[in-house]
């Protein structure tokens, strides 16, 4: 395996090496304690649908369900128009039957949200006990989300929350206190009524309405998603995150997420995802932009733990996810981090577009794909500032029958003189039914820059799994623990709580998949 | 403690016999010794007792304390109290040696229905056993066994058997590459672990380890059988003659 020796890529900071104790038991812990699919319950709770089906009424009814102003029903009808002619992409390696666009719900909320509520206290207490049971209680209390017994070492430490149920955001905590340092944090719907001018301004500006045949499906119906703004030369106070939740059956998760890191800002902001186990897979498409102006920095993680479907390959999420960065302003700095591990199919590509001067982007990676999951996922880095760096660390993990491709742009244009790209891509297999890809495209348009792609592949290793049981520990202890070895500098990128979770994330995602 | 009863193995892939009916008692509190030339099956013999796939017992049977091996996952064999230092340690890309240790050490207790061991009282124990190894803490920080030394290695090794406190220890060749210094160290750290009620089982090439661990039986092993046993004085007339002598002797 190639992680004998740290990265060589001295332009930019190396992360912390140094192997954090005390997380790797955590993992092993869990995988003995747990089920497979720990999220894969639902909540009975009753719904307003709108009709099935696509249609521009169904694209007006998501804007009125929302009280949208014209501006923003027109963009949507827009963004649908253009979807028509737009055909599915199928260049990536992923094998799925067609998709029944008409077949599904696009608008799901709970019938207690039909009156928004005013405050947390005012939030049905069903939808807040599902919260709860996620790990995620909707208290303005210094606790994250989805980890447990986080307590002990997140003391002091506060993490604001914004929950997404299928179609809806029903709560996000420390609005407030977020508001004294002049933080917006709120639902992509509460902003667009209440912050129009900074929705109007950089709404679709990363991520174009036609970008794309999925970005262009979510323009024209993403019924909610967080929206962040950083004023200039503020650290926010706490971590942001965004917990999304799909709960209804044959409804899909289209949500918006728009981050504003003004000059010299900073913001972490951290996403999960959880759904019900279903025979029937669903869909999911969701568009992150970010705008980063001059010094601003954010890092985002996610830890993606949808349903992947059962041994045989039934049911799941589809995850067409557009997830982008735009380095507006020089110095800016963004930070991709993914812990890939759920979904039947991941179709997902977060991409940095460096166009500042000395702007940095960094994508940190781990796709875990097991019995009959297919994840085509990986970035774009794409320099097109003076001095720009960027740097790719992916992990891919494949094992059952899955089929996992790491798909990579490097793109160095004419004027992104004297920039850098350092790319290390390593894949592991465990079993033979499994399958890993690599598809870097790398294109460089100018003699001062410098590209270096690493890939490796492996096995995880009989002589390093009798090595760990000859010294007490079961097949699937000994291989979560090789396997988070494997994955270690991608979990040392997230923030610790992240880590830990994503720690044993990896370990569930892998049951059964020795022996 | 350990009995080891017409014990015969061969290769699962290939028609190769390699221990052809070995007996073997190594009683509580006693150090035993087995020594031979190459390809005797000594390595074998230490590979087939803690489970290491690739092999196939056709007839015989080991028990530990009255518990049959042989019938046991390897995780199994090591809550039982057995323990194998390899004569190469494997190297785990990015897993802390600490983190390591701690895991086996839960492992085995959970596996004994014991209650696991704090992080802070775990770390306390280790740093005792570190430095009675000469094993600093950045050692302990590093991934285990990644870019160790050889000496290292077999001292991480030491340090392991310590940490878990089995029954009965093996070390299959634990003085290989090995200077004089470190030798005396490992040497040391196994002796220190003598406590009259642990067995062990050394397997050494040569006399040398057996001045710094002595042995109170001695084996000669060949082609897959132990074709003689006496005391620590059989380890020295194998220094001074080799095996030639002892070999045609038993023929």
């Amino acid at each position: 395996m190639a992680l004998d020796t740290d990265i060589d890529a001295p332009e930019l900071e190396a992360p912390q090496l140094e192997v954090r104790e005390g997380v790797d038991r955590e993992t092993v812990e869990t995988v003995a304690n747990m089920g497979s699919y720990k999220y894969g319950w639902d909540t009975d709770i009753e719904m307003d649908y709108a009709p099935k089906g696509l249609s521009e009424d169904i694209v007006r009814l998501i804007s009125s369900k929302n009280d949208e102003p014209e501006w923003m029903t027109e963009w949507r009808l827009q963004a649908y128009r253009r979807w028509l002619q737009l055909e599915e992409p199928r260049w990536a390696m992923l094998n799925y039957p067609e998709i029944d666009y008409q077949d599904q719900f696009y608008y799901a909320t709970p019938k207690s949200m039909a009156e928004r509520p005013k405050s947390l206290e005012d939030v049905d207490p069903k939808l807040l006990a599902t919260y709860e049971k996620l790990g995620i209680p909707l208290k303005e209390q210094m606790l994250l989300a989805g980890v447990e017994g986080a307590e002990e070492i997140t003391s002091g430490r506060k993490v604001a929350v914004d929950a997404v149920f299928d179609s809806v955001s029903v709560g996000t905590t420390f609005k407030a206190e977020l508001a004294k340092a002049g933080v917006i944090f709120c639902s992509i719907s509460e902003a667009i009524r209440e912050h129009p001018e900074l929705v109007k301004k950089y709404l679709g500006t990363v991520v174009p309405q036609s970008d794309n045949f999925f970005a262009t499906l979510n323009s024209a119906v993403f019924s909610d998603g967080s929206f962040v703004y950083i004023p200039p030369n503020t650290k926010c106070p706490m971590e942001l995150s965004t917990y999304f939740r799909i709960n209804a059956e044959n409804t899909g998760q289209f949500e918006r997420t728009l981050i504003i890191a003004d000059k010299g800002s900073y913001v972490s902001y951290l996403e999960g995802c959880t759904a019900p186990k279903r025979d029937i897979a669903q869909l999911h498409a969701a568009v992150v932009e970010i705008v980063l102006l001059d010094d601003a920095e954010v890092k985002y993680s996610t830890v993606q733990n949808w349903y992947p479907g059962d041994e045989e390959g039934k049911g799941g999420i589809y995850n067409f996810v557009t997830k982008r960065a735009d380095c507006r302003g020089a110095r800016s700095k963004v930070m991709w981090t993914q812990v890939e591990t759920g979904s039947a199919i991941t179709w997902k590509y977060p991409s940095c577009l460096l166009r500042g001067d000395d702007s940095q982007g960094e994508f940190y990676s781990i796709a875990i794909a097991n019995n009959m999951q297919q994840a085509d996922t990986g970035t774009k880095m794409v320099h097109l500032g003076k001095n720009t760096k960027s740097r790719i660390v992916s992990k891919g993990i494949s094992a059952g029958k899955a089929q996992n491709t790491y798909r990579g742009l490097v793109s160095m244009h004419p004027k992104a003189t004297n920039s850098r790209n350092y790319t290390q891509c390593d894949s592991l297999l465990i079993g033979s039914g499994c399958g890993a890809h690599t598809v870097p495209y790398i294109e460089v348009k100018n003699n001062s820059s410098r590209v270096e792609h690493e890939a490796t592949t492996s096995k995880v290793d009989d002589d390093q799994l009798f090595y760990c049981r000859s010294r007490g520990m079961d097949e699937e202890e000994a291989v979560a623990l090789v396997v988070n070895g494997f994955c270690r500098e991608v979990l040392q990128a997230l923030p610790m709580e992240f880590a830990m979770e994503a720690q044993q994330l990896v370990a569930i995602s892998l049951e059964g998949s020795v022996g | 403690m350990l009995e080891i009863k017409n014990l015969h193995v061969k290769l699962e892939e290939e028609d190769k016999v390699i221990l052809k009916g070995v007996d073997l008692t190594v009683e509580a509190g006693k150090v035993h010794a087995i020594m031979g030339p190459n390809g005797s099956g000594k390595s074998t013999l230490s590979y087939v007792l803690s489970g290491r796939g690739g092999y196939e017992v056709t007839e015989g049977s080991a028990t530990l304390d009255g518990a049959e091996l042989l019938d046991m996952e390897p995780e199994e064999r090591a809550a039982a109290g057995l323990f194998l230092a390899f004569q190469y340690p494997v190297e785990i890309p990015g897993v802390g040696n600490m983190t390591f240790l701690r895991t086996a050490v839960n492992a085995q207790r959970k596996a004994r229905g014991e209650p696991e061991v704090s992080a802070a009282e775990f770390l306390k124990l280790v740093r005792a056993q570190a430095k009675l190894l000469n094993i600093d803490a950045e050692m302990l920080k590093r991934p285990v066994n990644v870019g160790f030394s050889g000496g290292e290695k077999k001292r991480n090794e030491i340090l392991q058997m310590a940490m878990l406190e089995p029954r009965m220890c093996i070390l299959d060749e634990t003085d290989s590459g090995l200077d004089v210094d470190a030798m005396r160290l490992v040497a040391d750290g196994v002796n220190a672990l003598r406590d009259g009620k642990r067995g062990f089982l050394v397997i050494t090439h040569y006399q040398r380890l057996l001045d710094h661990i002595k042995p109170d039986v001695v084996h000669i092993m060949a082609d897959g059988r132990i074709v003689k046993t006496g005391g620590p004085e059989l380890a020295l007339e194998v220094e001074e003659n080799g095996y030639t002598d002892i070999l045609a002797e038993v023929q």
